[in-house]
């Protein structure tokens, strides 16, 4: 389990990157729910917690890929293939993050390790 | 309508594909491209394509195992559109499609400088960049002429490949038409950082060498020396099918905000087609990405609707390029006399995000290195004045 932030650092409406590798984006809707999933869009390199959260959906903030924050669905493209999700869990005002044993679904010309290229 | 002929097989025809069976439309689809490859993203050619960091592969556009139940006849161009019930769309091998709608969607083609100088290259088609990639490599010297994105994306991949660079640019400042002078030469200065060469207000005479290019001269008497010579001076629509059709074509297909062409049951989406552009009052044809992606849906639904469904409002213009690991994102349409300040970051330090204004409404946002600002402001582009 990695701890992310205080509950209290993360409003609604904002998002958060934690730099693991591949690094994560944590969201907290207007609706109050706390999201995980992988940071990179899966179409190309750009971070997902600079995108526009509208809802459950989060739009990337280069092509405007839109993926559902609760399965990691693509909602529209150009993405094809769906963004990891992740486990959120609050301990202790405490926002922390499960990450996925699945492997991730990267964009070409990103591999995990080269986190650094971003 | 129960049939409909697309033209055009790259972005803007695939996205109006889908924007047809996602709107319902379960008719006989018809897609011509004279490509001989499935739709596939433009983009990376300049970037991470050239950069070797993207294959072939990656630059497909549709999705593993996407089907939309259409007949695609790629590797052949049409040659023209005759009026009538149906529609009929004639093709370079001889053969005709008949359509009771049609999508024109068959993009633009690069400006050439003419002459058949080996070492000389345009940048619009995988081949394109594959030959040019081939050319860079064992290349020393590169002049680019035009500072716009195309040549300034090639010069920043040329850079990291080491060769020496050089961007010749007519105009008295760089990226100035799409950017405006002031900014232009902000994102200049970026360049500069990286050790390319660039000479404003300068025009080319001609293009010299023997069989192969060996340089350029410029009409001020200099000659640059080059062993690969990158043209970036635009594109035209590629329209010369529509000669005689009746589709009323100025810089482009002349459309309304909805995508209608003068002729019933033909829309045109993407590079070759200018849409009325109620926030500009004028037509405007703009050769961005996602224009192609999103507008092919609003065209869909006039299509459908025979012209009955009211447009979706047009989203502003938007480009991204990425420089030097840096990404600059641009979001509206500047004119000249548009007021521009910088309201986050600083230009000096290269990271910046820059507002245009214009009779105090938000027309226009520029950013480098500042996507999540950026996906902010770029939202309040073209919003009504609001009294500050």
């Amino acid at each position: 389990m990695i701890p992310a932030c205080p509950l209290a650092a993360l409003p609604r409406g904002e998002a958060l990157r934690i730099e693991t590798d591949p690094p994560i984006a944590v969201f907290h809707t207007e609706d109050g729910e706390l999201y995980a999933v992988d940071d990179t869009c899966t179409h190309q390199d750009a971070s997902l917690a600079d995108g526009w959260l509208e809802g459950c959906e989060v739009e990337c903030p280069l092509h405007a890929s839109r993926f559902d924050l609760r399965t990691g669905r693509v909602d529209a493209p150009p993405a094809k293939l769906p963004v990891r999700t992740h486990q959120v869990v609050v301990r202790d005002e405490t926002v922390y993050v499960v990450p996925s044993d699945l492997p991730p679904n990267l964009p070409p010309g990103v591999r995990t390790g080269s986190a650094a290229d971003a | 309508m129960n049939s409909v002929a697309i033209v055009g097989a790259s972005l803007a025809g695939l996205s109006a594909a889908r924007a047809l069976r996602a709107q319902g439309f379960g008719g006989r689809l018809t897609i011509v491209g004279a490509e001989p490859h499935r739709p596939y993203d433009r983009p990376p050619l300049s970037k991470e394509f050239l950069a070797g960091q993207m294959t072939t592969a990656d630059l497909a556009l549709e999705g593993d195992g996407e089907d939309l139940d259409a007949e695609w006849r790629l590797g052949v161009a049409a040659t023209g559109l005759r009026q009538g019930e149906p529609l009929r769309i004639t093709l370079a091998d001889g053969s005709a499609v008949e359509a009771d709608g049609v999508v024109i969607a068959t993009g633009a083609v690069a400006r050439t400088l003419g002459g058949d100088l080996a070492g000389v290259h345009t940048l619009r088609t995988v081949e394109d960049a594959a030959a040019l990639r081939a050319d860079l490599d064992g290349a020393r010297r590169l002049v680019v002429i035009g500072a716009g994105f195309i040549g300034a994306e090639v010069a920043c991949v040329a850079r990291t490949l080491g060769l020496d660079v050089t961007i010749v640019e007519a105009a008295p400042a760089p990226f100035a038409r799409a950017l405006g002078p002031e900014m232009g030469a902000a994102l200049a200065g970026l360049h500069e950082d990286h050790g390319v060469r660039l000479i404003c207000g300068a025009a080319v005479r001609a293009l010299s060498g023997q069989g192969r290019v060996d340089g350029v001269l410029l009409e001020d008497g200099r000659r640059l020396d080059a062993d690969v010579v990158l043209a970036g001076i635009g594109a035209r629509p590629a329209v010369e099918w529509l000669d005689g059709s009746g589709v009323k074509v100025g810089d482009g297909v002349v459309c309304d905000a909805g995508g209608a062409t003068s002729v019933p049951g033909v829309v045109a989406v993407g590079d070759c087609a200018a849409w009325f552009d109620p926030a500009l009052g004028a037509h405007l044809r703009v050769e961005h990405w996602t224009g192609a992606a999103r507008r092919p849906a609003t065209a869909a639904a006039t299509l459908l609707s025979g012209g009955a469904a009211v447009p979706d409002a047009l989203a502003p213009p938007y480009l991204w390029s990425d420089q030097y690991g840096l990404r600059v994102q641009f979001a509206g349409h500047t004119l000249p006399g548009d007021e521009v300040s910088v309201e986050e970051g600083d230009l000096a330090s290269r990271r910046f995000l820059a507002v245009y204004r214009r009779e105090g409404r938000t027309v226009a946002v520029l950013g480098v290195d500042q996507p999540r600002s950026f996906t902010r402001w770029r939202r309040r582009v073209n919003e009504p004045a609001v009294a500050r």
